[in-house]
Protein backbone atom coordinates (compact mmCIF):
# COMPACT_ATOMS: atom_id res chain seq x y z
CA UNK A 1 0.00 0.00 0.00
CA UNK A 2 1.47 3.33 -0.96
CA UNK A 3 1.31 6.50 1.07
CA UNK A 4 -1.38 8.05 -1.13
CA UNK A 5 -3.57 4.97 -0.94
CA UNK A 6 -3.21 4.97 2.80
CA UNK A 7 -4.09 8.65 3.01
CA UNK A 8 -7.13 8.08 0.86
CA UNK A 9 -8.38 5.53 3.34
CA UNK A 10 -7.49 7.53 6.42
CA UNK A 11 -8.40 11.07 5.38
CA UNK A 12 -12.18 10.73 5.62
CA UNK A 13 -12.11 9.78 9.27
CA UNK A 14 -8.97 11.30 10.73
CA UNK A 15 -10.98 14.27 12.02
CA UNK A 16 -13.43 11.92 13.66
CA UNK A 17 -10.59 10.13 15.40
CA UNK A 18 -9.28 13.47 16.59
CA UNK A 19 -12.65 14.64 17.89
CA UNK A 20 -13.24 11.36 19.65
CA UNK A 21 -9.83 11.56 21.30
CA UNK A 22 -10.50 15.12 22.32
CA UNK A 23 -13.85 14.16 23.78
CA UNK A 24 -12.13 11.68 26.05
CA UNK A 25 -8.84 13.44 26.75
CA UNK A 26 -10.29 16.99 26.80
CA UNK A 27 -7.02 18.70 25.97
CA UNK A 28 -6.37 19.48 22.31
CA UNK A 29 -2.67 18.66 22.50
CA UNK A 30 -3.30 15.29 24.06
CA UNK A 31 -5.90 14.56 21.43
CA UNK A 32 -3.50 15.54 18.65
CA UNK A 33 -0.85 13.23 20.04
CA UNK A 34 -3.35 10.42 20.37
CA UNK A 35 -4.56 10.89 16.80
CA UNK A 36 -1.02 10.91 15.52
CA UNK A 37 -0.29 7.77 17.45
CA UNK A 38 -3.37 6.00 16.11
CA UNK A 39 -2.61 7.00 12.53
CA UNK A 40 0.97 5.86 12.85
CA UNK A 41 -0.17 2.55 14.24
CA UNK A 42 -2.49 2.16 11.27
CA UNK A 43 0.34 3.02 8.92
CA UNK A 44 2.64 0.49 10.51
CA UNK A 45 -0.03 -2.17 10.25
CA UNK A 46 -1.05 -1.18 6.76
CA UNK A 47 -0.67 -4.74 5.54
CA UNK A 48 -3.28 -5.96 7.98
CA UNK A 49 -5.77 -3.15 7.51
CA UNK A 50 -6.15 -4.05 3.88
CA UNK A 51 -7.93 -7.14 5.12
CA UNK A 52 -10.38 -5.30 7.37
CA UNK A 53 -13.77 -4.62 5.97
CA UNK A 54 -14.37 -1.54 8.07
CA UNK A 55 -11.17 0.33 8.72
CA UNK A 56 -13.05 3.31 10.11
CA UNK A 57 -14.81 1.37 12.84
CA UNK A 58 -11.58 -0.43 13.61
CA UNK A 59 -9.75 2.87 13.97
CA UNK A 60 -12.44 4.29 16.23
CA UNK A 61 -12.19 1.26 18.50
CA UNK A 62 -8.44 1.65 18.49
CA UNK A 63 -8.73 5.33 19.39
CA UNK A 64 -11.12 4.55 22.20
CA UNK A 65 -8.81 1.92 23.65
CA UNK A 66 -5.79 4.12 23.23
CA UNK A 67 -7.45 7.02 25.05
CA UNK A 68 -8.63 4.79 27.86
CA UNK A 69 -5.08 3.51 28.27
CA UNK A 70 -3.84 7.07 28.34
CA UNK A 71 -6.39 8.06 30.94
CA UNK A 72 -5.57 5.03 33.02
CA UNK A 73 -1.85 5.74 33.01
CA UNK A 74 -2.63 9.34 33.92
CA UNK A 75 -4.66 8.21 36.88
CA UNK A 76 -1.91 5.84 37.94
CA UNK A 77 0.47 8.75 38.02
CA UNK A 78 -2.03 10.74 40.01
CA UNK A 79 -2.11 13.31 37.28
CA UNK A 80 -5.49 14.54 36.27
CA UNK A 81 -6.03 16.28 33.02
CA UNK A 82 -7.08 19.71 34.04
CA UNK A 83 -10.34 20.79 32.59
CA UNK A 84 -9.40 24.43 32.75
CA UNK A 85 -6.96 24.01 29.89
CA UNK A 86 -9.85 23.41 27.59
CA UNK A 87 -8.70 25.83 24.99
CA UNK A 88 -8.68 25.65 21.28
CA UNK A 89 -5.59 26.63 19.35
CA UNK A 90 -7.86 27.34 16.46
CA UNK A 91 -9.06 30.81 17.38
CA UNK A 92 -10.78 31.72 14.19
CA UNK A 93 -12.90 28.63 14.40
CA UNK A 94 -13.49 29.23 18.06
CA UNK A 95 -14.80 32.71 17.35
CA UNK A 96 -16.96 31.55 14.57
CA UNK A 97 -18.08 28.77 16.83
CA UNK A 98 -18.88 30.73 19.90
CA UNK A 99 -22.56 31.21 19.57
CA UNK A 100 -23.16 31.99 23.17
CA UNK A 101 -22.32 30.90 26.65
CA UNK A 102 -24.81 28.11 26.47
CA UNK A 103 -22.78 26.39 23.79
CA UNK A 104 -19.87 26.27 26.22
CA UNK A 105 -22.26 24.97 28.79
CA UNK A 106 -23.07 22.07 26.55
CA UNK A 107 -19.38 21.27 26.27
CA UNK A 108 -19.02 21.38 30.03
CA UNK A 109 -22.04 19.23 30.62
CA UNK A 110 -20.78 16.62 28.21
CA UNK A 111 -17.41 16.68 29.92
CA UNK A 112 -19.12 15.78 33.16
CA UNK A 113 -20.77 12.70 31.72
CA UNK A 114 -19.30 9.27 32.37
CA UNK A 115 -16.74 8.26 29.74
CA UNK A 116 -18.98 5.69 28.16
CA UNK A 117 -21.84 8.14 27.66
CA UNK A 118 -19.46 10.80 26.44
CA UNK A 119 -18.22 8.41 23.78
CA UNK A 120 -21.68 7.51 22.69
CA UNK A 121 -22.88 11.11 22.48
CA UNK A 122 -19.79 11.93 20.48
CA UNK A 123 -20.29 9.06 18.07
CA UNK A 124 -24.01 9.48 17.67
CA UNK A 125 -24.89 13.13 17.98
CA UNK A 126 -21.75 14.61 16.57
CA UNK A 127 -20.34 12.04 14.18
CA UNK A 128 -23.78 10.65 13.34
CA UNK A 129 -22.96 6.99 13.27
CA UNK A 130 -25.53 4.26 13.11
CA UNK A 131 -26.34 2.60 16.44
CA UNK A 132 -25.08 -0.73 15.13
CA UNK A 133 -21.82 0.84 14.09
CA UNK A 134 -21.40 2.39 17.51
CA UNK A 135 -22.12 -0.94 19.13
CA UNK A 136 -19.41 -2.50 16.99
CA UNK A 137 -16.89 0.25 17.76
CA UNK A 138 -17.47 0.16 21.48
CA UNK A 139 -17.77 -3.60 21.66
CA UNK A 140 -21.17 -3.32 23.31
CA UNK A 141 -24.58 -4.53 22.31
CA UNK A 142 -27.12 -2.38 20.56
CA UNK A 143 -29.54 -2.03 23.47
CA UNK A 144 -26.84 -1.00 25.91
CA UNK A 145 -25.77 1.73 23.52
CA UNK A 146 -29.34 2.96 23.19
CA UNK A 147 -29.85 3.02 26.95
CA UNK A 148 -26.60 4.88 27.55
CA UNK A 149 -27.44 7.31 24.78
CA UNK A 150 -30.87 8.00 26.19
CA UNK A 151 -29.42 8.51 29.65
CA UNK A 152 -26.79 10.90 28.36
CA UNK A 153 -29.31 12.91 26.35
CA UNK A 154 -31.62 13.19 29.33
CA UNK A 155 -28.80 14.35 31.57
CA UNK A 156 -27.70 16.95 29.07
CA UNK A 157 -31.24 18.24 28.67
CA UNK A 158 -31.88 18.38 32.42
CA UNK A 159 -28.68 20.21 33.17
CA UNK A 160 -29.22 22.59 30.29
CA UNK A 161 -32.74 23.32 31.44
CA UNK A 162 -31.42 24.10 34.90
CA UNK A 163 -28.79 26.49 33.67
CA UNK A 164 -31.26 27.97 31.28
CA UNK A 165 -33.83 28.56 33.98
CA UNK A 166 -31.44 29.92 36.54
CA UNK A 167 -29.61 31.93 33.98
CA UNK A 168 -26.10 31.29 32.83
CA UNK A 169 -23.93 31.85 35.86
CA UNK B 1 -42.52 22.26 10.94
CA UNK B 2 -45.32 21.84 13.39
CA UNK B 3 -44.29 22.38 16.97
CA UNK B 4 -46.23 19.36 18.10
CA UNK B 5 -44.27 17.24 15.75
CA UNK B 6 -40.97 18.58 17.03
CA UNK B 7 -41.91 17.90 20.61
CA UNK B 8 -42.79 14.35 19.76
CA UNK B 9 -39.50 13.94 17.99
CA UNK B 10 -37.67 15.35 20.98
CA UNK B 11 -39.24 12.81 23.24
CA UNK B 12 -38.24 10.03 20.90
CA UNK B 13 -34.81 11.57 20.72
CA UNK B 14 -34.40 11.43 24.46
CA UNK B 15 -35.27 7.78 24.48
CA UNK B 16 -32.64 7.17 21.86
CA UNK B 17 -35.20 5.98 19.37
CA UNK B 18 -34.85 8.53 16.62
CA UNK B 19 -33.25 7.59 13.36
CA UNK B 20 -30.34 9.55 11.98
CA UNK B 21 -32.71 11.20 9.52
CA UNK B 22 -35.01 12.40 12.27
CA UNK B 23 -32.07 13.71 14.20
CA UNK B 24 -31.01 15.62 11.13
CA UNK B 25 -34.49 17.16 11.04
CA UNK B 26 -34.13 18.26 14.64
CA UNK B 27 -30.70 19.70 13.98
CA UNK B 28 -32.00 21.68 11.05
CA UNK B 29 -34.99 22.89 13.01
CA UNK B 30 -32.87 24.19 15.87
CA UNK B 31 -30.41 25.77 13.48
CA UNK B 32 -33.01 28.41 12.58
CA UNK B 33 -33.23 31.68 14.41
CA UNK B 34 -36.62 31.56 16.07
CA UNK B 35 -37.51 28.67 18.32
CA UNK B 36 -40.13 28.65 21.05
CA UNK B 37 -38.71 29.83 24.40
CA UNK B 38 -39.30 26.54 26.18
CA UNK B 39 -37.12 24.77 23.65
CA UNK B 40 -34.35 27.34 23.75
CA UNK B 41 -31.86 25.03 25.47
CA UNK B 42 -32.04 22.52 22.64
CA UNK B 43 -30.77 25.19 20.34
CA UNK B 44 -27.52 25.39 22.26
CA UNK B 45 -27.25 21.63 22.33
CA UNK B 46 -27.78 21.01 18.64
CA UNK B 47 -25.75 24.09 17.83
CA UNK B 48 -22.87 22.64 19.76
CA UNK B 49 -23.14 19.31 17.98
CA UNK B 50 -23.09 20.95 14.61
CA UNK B 51 -20.19 23.21 15.39
CA UNK B 52 -18.15 20.50 17.04
CA UNK B 53 -18.29 18.44 13.92
CA UNK B 54 -16.28 21.05 12.09
CA UNK B 55 -13.24 20.71 14.25
CA UNK B 56 -10.35 19.29 12.28
CA UNK B 57 -7.13 17.53 12.86
CA UNK B 58 -4.45 19.69 11.31
CA UNK B 59 -1.28 18.23 12.69
CA UNK B 60 1.03 16.59 10.21
CA UNK B 61 1.67 12.91 10.65
CA UNK B 62 5.11 11.80 9.54
CA UNK B 63 4.66 8.58 7.61
CA UNK B 64 7.96 6.88 7.13
CA UNK B 65 8.22 4.84 3.95
CA UNK B 66 11.80 3.65 4.29
CA UNK B 67 11.92 0.37 6.05
CA UNK B 68 13.49 0.23 9.44
CA UNK B 69 16.61 -1.91 9.34
CA UNK B 70 15.83 -5.27 10.77
CA UNK B 71 18.33 -6.22 13.44
CA UNK B 72 16.97 -9.73 13.51
CA UNK B 73 18.94 -10.54 10.37
CA UNK B 74 22.22 -9.57 12.01
CA UNK B 75 21.83 -12.39 14.51
CA UNK B 76 20.93 -14.79 11.72
CA UNK B 77 24.09 -13.80 9.86
CA UNK B 78 26.18 -14.19 13.01
CA UNK B 79 24.86 -17.68 13.57
CA UNK B 80 25.58 -18.57 9.95
CA UNK B 81 29.18 -17.36 10.26
CA UNK B 82 29.65 -19.37 13.45
CA UNK B 83 28.29 -22.51 11.82
CA UNK B 84 30.61 -22.05 8.85
CA UNK B 85 33.53 -21.65 11.23
CA UNK B 86 32.74 -24.90 13.00
CA UNK B 87 32.24 -26.68 9.73
CA UNK B 88 35.65 -25.69 8.32
CA UNK B 89 37.40 -26.44 11.56
CA UNK B 90 36.01 -29.95 11.75
CA UNK B 91 36.88 -30.70 8.11
CA UNK B 92 40.50 -29.53 8.53
CA UNK B 93 40.89 -31.78 11.56
CA UNK B 94 39.78 -34.88 9.73
CA UNK B 95 42.71 -34.82 7.25
CA UNK B 96 45.58 -35.03 9.75
CA UNK B 97 46.37 -38.58 8.67
CA UNK B 98 50.15 -38.93 8.98
CA UNK B 99 50.51 -42.34 7.38
CA UNK B 100 51.92 -45.53 8.87
CA UNK B 101 55.08 -47.71 8.64
CA UNK B 102 54.85 -50.94 6.69
CA UNK B 103 58.17 -52.50 7.79
CA UNK B 104 58.07 -53.65 11.50
CA UNK B 105 61.85 -53.14 11.95
CA UNK B 106 61.62 -49.58 10.75
CA UNK B 107 58.60 -48.97 12.98
CA UNK B 108 60.51 -50.37 15.98
CA UNK B 109 63.48 -48.10 15.24
CA UNK B 110 61.24 -45.06 14.97
CA UNK B 111 59.45 -45.84 18.23
CA UNK B 112 62.74 -46.44 20.02
CA UNK B 113 64.03 -43.14 18.69
CA UNK B 114 61.08 -41.14 19.83
CA UNK B 115 61.01 -42.86 23.24
CA UNK B 116 64.69 -42.09 23.67
CA UNK B 117 63.97 -38.49 22.85
CA UNK B 118 61.14 -38.38 25.42
CA UNK B 119 63.31 -39.93 28.16
CA UNK B 120 66.14 -37.52 27.34
CA UNK B 121 63.83 -34.55 27.85
CA UNK B 122 62.35 -36.15 30.92
CA UNK B 123 65.77 -36.50 32.57
CA UNK B 124 66.48 -32.87 31.82
CA UNK B 125 63.30 -31.96 33.71
CA UNK B 126 64.22 -34.20 36.66
CA UNK B 127 67.68 -32.63 36.98
CA UNK B 128 66.14 -29.17 37.21
CA UNK B 129 63.76 -30.43 39.92
CA UNK B 130 66.85 -31.60 41.88
CA UNK B 131 67.27 -28.09 43.20
CA UNK B 132 64.34 -28.84 45.50
CA UNK B 133 66.82 -30.76 47.69
CA UNK B 134 68.24 -27.40 48.75
CA UNK B 135 64.89 -26.58 50.31
CA UNK B 136 65.04 -29.80 52.22
CA UNK B 137 68.34 -28.75 53.75
CA UNK B 138 66.94 -25.40 54.78
CA UNK B 139 64.03 -27.13 56.41
CA UNK B 140 66.33 -29.33 58.46
CA UNK B 141 68.19 -26.31 59.81
CA UNK B 142 64.84 -24.79 60.78
CA UNK B 143 64.20 -27.90 62.89
CA UNK B 144 66.79 -26.63 65.32
CA UNK B 145 64.36 -23.87 66.19
CA UNK B 146 62.04 -26.44 67.78
CA UNK B 147 64.86 -27.35 70.11
CA UNK B 148 64.96 -23.74 71.20
CA UNK B 149 61.21 -23.78 71.82
CA UNK B 150 61.53 -26.88 74.00
CA UNK B 151 64.08 -25.21 76.19
CA UNK B 152 61.91 -22.03 76.59
CA UNK B 153 58.94 -24.21 77.54
CA UNK B 154 61.02 -25.85 80.26
CA UNK B 155 62.00 -22.40 81.58
CA UNK B 156 58.38 -21.22 81.72
CA UNK B 157 57.30 -24.38 83.47
CA UNK B 158 60.04 -23.78 86.10
CA UNK B 159 58.54 -20.29 86.67
CA UNK B 160 55.15 -21.73 87.43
Amino acid sequence: MTQTEFLNIVMPFKDKVFRLAKRLLISTEEAEDATQEVLLKLWNNKKQIEGYKNVEAFSMTMTKNFCFDKLKSKQAQNLKIVHSNYEDGNTSLQKQVELSDSVNWVAKIIEELPEQQRLIVQLRDIEEYDLDEIAEMLEMNNTAVRVALSRARKTIREKLTNTHNYGVK
Amino acid sequence: MVLNNIEKLLEKYENGETSLKEEQLLKNYFAQEAVPPHLEMYKAMFGYFKVNKQEQFTKHVPLKTNKVFNYKWISVAAVAVLMLGFYFKSTSKSNNDLGTYQDPQQAYNEVAKSLAMISGHFNKGVSSVAYLNEYEKGYETLNYLTELENSTRIIFKANH
